[in-house]
């Protein structure tokens, strides 16, 4: 029972570490960004809405939508400017300038909010409670609802990819840059509203994690930035369901590590993405065996 | 420099392009009049293709400009003109592999200028395409492909048509069939600027040519004016009778062999066929 209650929870989690990965998936599959960055933008997505609620005192699912937006406007911006030009100078360059943001966010959140830890407290008791199947598993609503928001935001992504006049051009420019351009898209538009759309995601991923847990500044390159990756690669680059069967089998594996023992928790999950490495690079999800 | 270039619909002035330090293109000029069908020809490596993506916008000249309908060019981002009615099939065709052949024409249309041609339209002049838009563009034949390029192009409602290579690794039953869809693009006003390097085809559908070699221009006029012997001599540089073959073509401000072959090109000969076999 105790090892059902093992792959219960780490089904659950897997939903979170998905919804993590998400956005750095649709980063690099569109842009070829491997946004170091990523994690530390999810910390800033929690301190905003921390922030947010004390500031103008909404109610805490009211600041959801604003975290969001403020993210997502965020990313547009940062894409069109930062990203962009460092896209402008080569692969390497955008690993070094998302590095470098990554260290700005950083230090520049310890400066502001010092290294205390904090999480996004909420009352409502669909959030605390849990509810028990027989009497050894427990779980918690929290993890429910943060999976069913994945699945949901998996859902929407998929939907405004396939069937959306910029999902369209989302994926034509990532296929071929230039040939959109000559049907008339400016690129560097459709980057904008990717990264829109990655930096939103990773403010529901912010949130959803300084709920369950608590966020310091260095949360972002020390827990999520690793299992985002861990997830991306378990899954296959580039694939959006892949990050949740990603973030499934990273989630799993950490949970039964932790079964068979507490100190094994963070080490079963990285054993399994080499395993996954070596045996299927491409990732569980991707059909092609190349990139 | 004259009235004539008001006259033009796409006027290329001058043009000089570089890759890095190669020199791609030298001072290369042409006039393509509304309704036309105007033909690059030259070997491998003569700069058509530059020449086409420099008017697309994806390549910034060094020097010289490009004028459509009046309107210099030479700055616009390659989607800007892609929106003012410049639309380029590009060589190679470059579908989006990701997208079915229905969402490739989508995105050709999504910033469609008005016009006569629509995604219905695209289906009646390519009828293969209605049964097989579902499908992933890798697997239509090379010759769907580029028939699914050309259509992408059109649905965008071009006024003037870069057509790069269209026979690029196709067999020659296919191209006629491509070629023989070029009148029902001209009779919807259409102009057409292409890129061939089979000279018989070429000479079949332009009413101009104009032949590159090394970057520069080697002949330039109306087709029917030529012999294949001036032909053949300025797509290999031979020159066999050391002065411009051909009438003067209509009022370039420069010379039709301006750029004179110098001892480099003898290089080419022989080395290149005319039209490749295949």
């Amino acid at each position: 029972m105790a090892w059902v209650n093992a792959i219960i929870q780490g089904i659950l989690t897997g939903g979170l570490y998905a919804l993590f990965a998400c956005g750095l998936s649709l980063m690099f599959g569109v842009m070829r960004v491997v946004n170091l960055a990523h994690g530390d933008l999810a910390t800033v997505a929690g301190y905003i809405g921390v922030g947010v609620i004390a500031a103008i005192h909404v109610p805490f699912l009211w600041s959801i939508p604003i975290v969001v937006v403020i993210m997502a406007l965020l990313g547009y911006v940062l894409q069109r400017t930062l990203i962009q030009a460092a896209i402008n100078r080569g692969d390497l360059t955008t690993l070094i300038v998302t590095f470098g943001l990554s260290m700005v966010i950083e230090n520049g959140l310890l400066q502001f909010f010092t290294a205390n830890s904090r999480g996004i407290g909420v009352n409502q008791s669909i959030i605390t409670d849990s509810f028990s199947i027989g009497s050894q598993i427990q779980i918690a609503w929290l993890d429910v609802i943060i999976f069913v928001l994945a699945v949901v935001v998996l859902l929407g992504l998929q939907y405004y990819l396939s069937s959306t006049k910029y999902g369209r051009l989302i994926r034509a420019v990532a296929d071929d840059r230039e040939a959109a351009q000559l049907s008339g898209a400016d690129y560097r538009h459709v980057f904008g509203i990717a990264a829109a759309i990655a930096f939103g995601t990773v403010a529901l991923a912010g949130t959803a994690y300084g709920m369950t847990t608590t966020i310091d500044p260095t949360t972002g390159t020390q827990t999520i930035l690793l299992f985002a990756f861990a997830a991306v690669v378990i899954g296959g680059l580039g694939s959006l369901w892949g990050t949740l069967v990603g973030g499934i089998v990273l989630g799993v594996a950490q949970e039964i590590g932790a079964q068979i023992n507490l100190s094994w928790e963070l080490l079963a999950g990285y054993v399994i993405f080499l395993v996954v490495l070596i045996v299927r690079p491409q990732g569980l999800t991707s059909r092609r065996a190349q990139s | 420099m004259n009235s004539l270039h008001d006259a033009a619909f796409l006027h290329v002035r001058n043009l000089t392009v570089h890759h890095g330090q190669l020199r791609a293109l030298s001072d290369v000029s042409l006039q393509v009049a509304k309704g036309e069908v105007y033909a690059i020809i030259g070997a491998n490596g003569a700069g058509k293709t530059t020449l086409m993506r420099t008017i697309a916008g994806l390549h910034s000249p060094t020097d010289g400009s490009v004028v459509f309908d009046g309107r210099d060019v030479t700055r616009m981002r390659p989607e800007q003109r892609a929106k003012a009615g410049i639309v380029m099939v590009p060589e190679g065709r470059r579908l989006f592999p990701s997208l079915t052949l229905e969402e490739n024409l989508k995105v050709g249309a999504t910033y469609a200028r008005k016009g006569p041609w629509t995604i219905e339209r695209a289906y009646e002049t390519f009828p293969f395409m209605r049964e097989r838009r579902a499908q992933k563009t890798a697997q239509l034949s090379g010759g769907e492909q580029q028939q699914v390029a050309i259509g992408r192009a059109l649905v965008a409602n071009p006024r003037v048509l870069l057509l790069d290579e269209l026979s690029l690794g196709l067999a020659p039953l296919i191209v006629q069939r491509i070629y023989d869809t070029l009148p029902r693009i001209l009779e919807s006003g259409i102009t057409v600027l292409l890129v061939e390097q089979d000279v018989s085809q070429a000479r079949r559908v332009a009413s101009h040519l104009q032949c590159l070699l090394e970057g520069h221009t080697t002949l330039e006029g109306e087709s029917k004016d030529f012999t294949p012997d001036q032909i053949e001599a300025a797509y290999f540089g031979t020159n066999p009778g050391g002065r411009p073959p051909g009438p003067p073509g209509r009022g370039t401000e420069q010379e039709t062999l301006s750029g004179s072959p110098d001892g480099t090109l003898s290089l080419w000969r022989g080395s290149t066929r005319l039209s490749r076999g295949s």
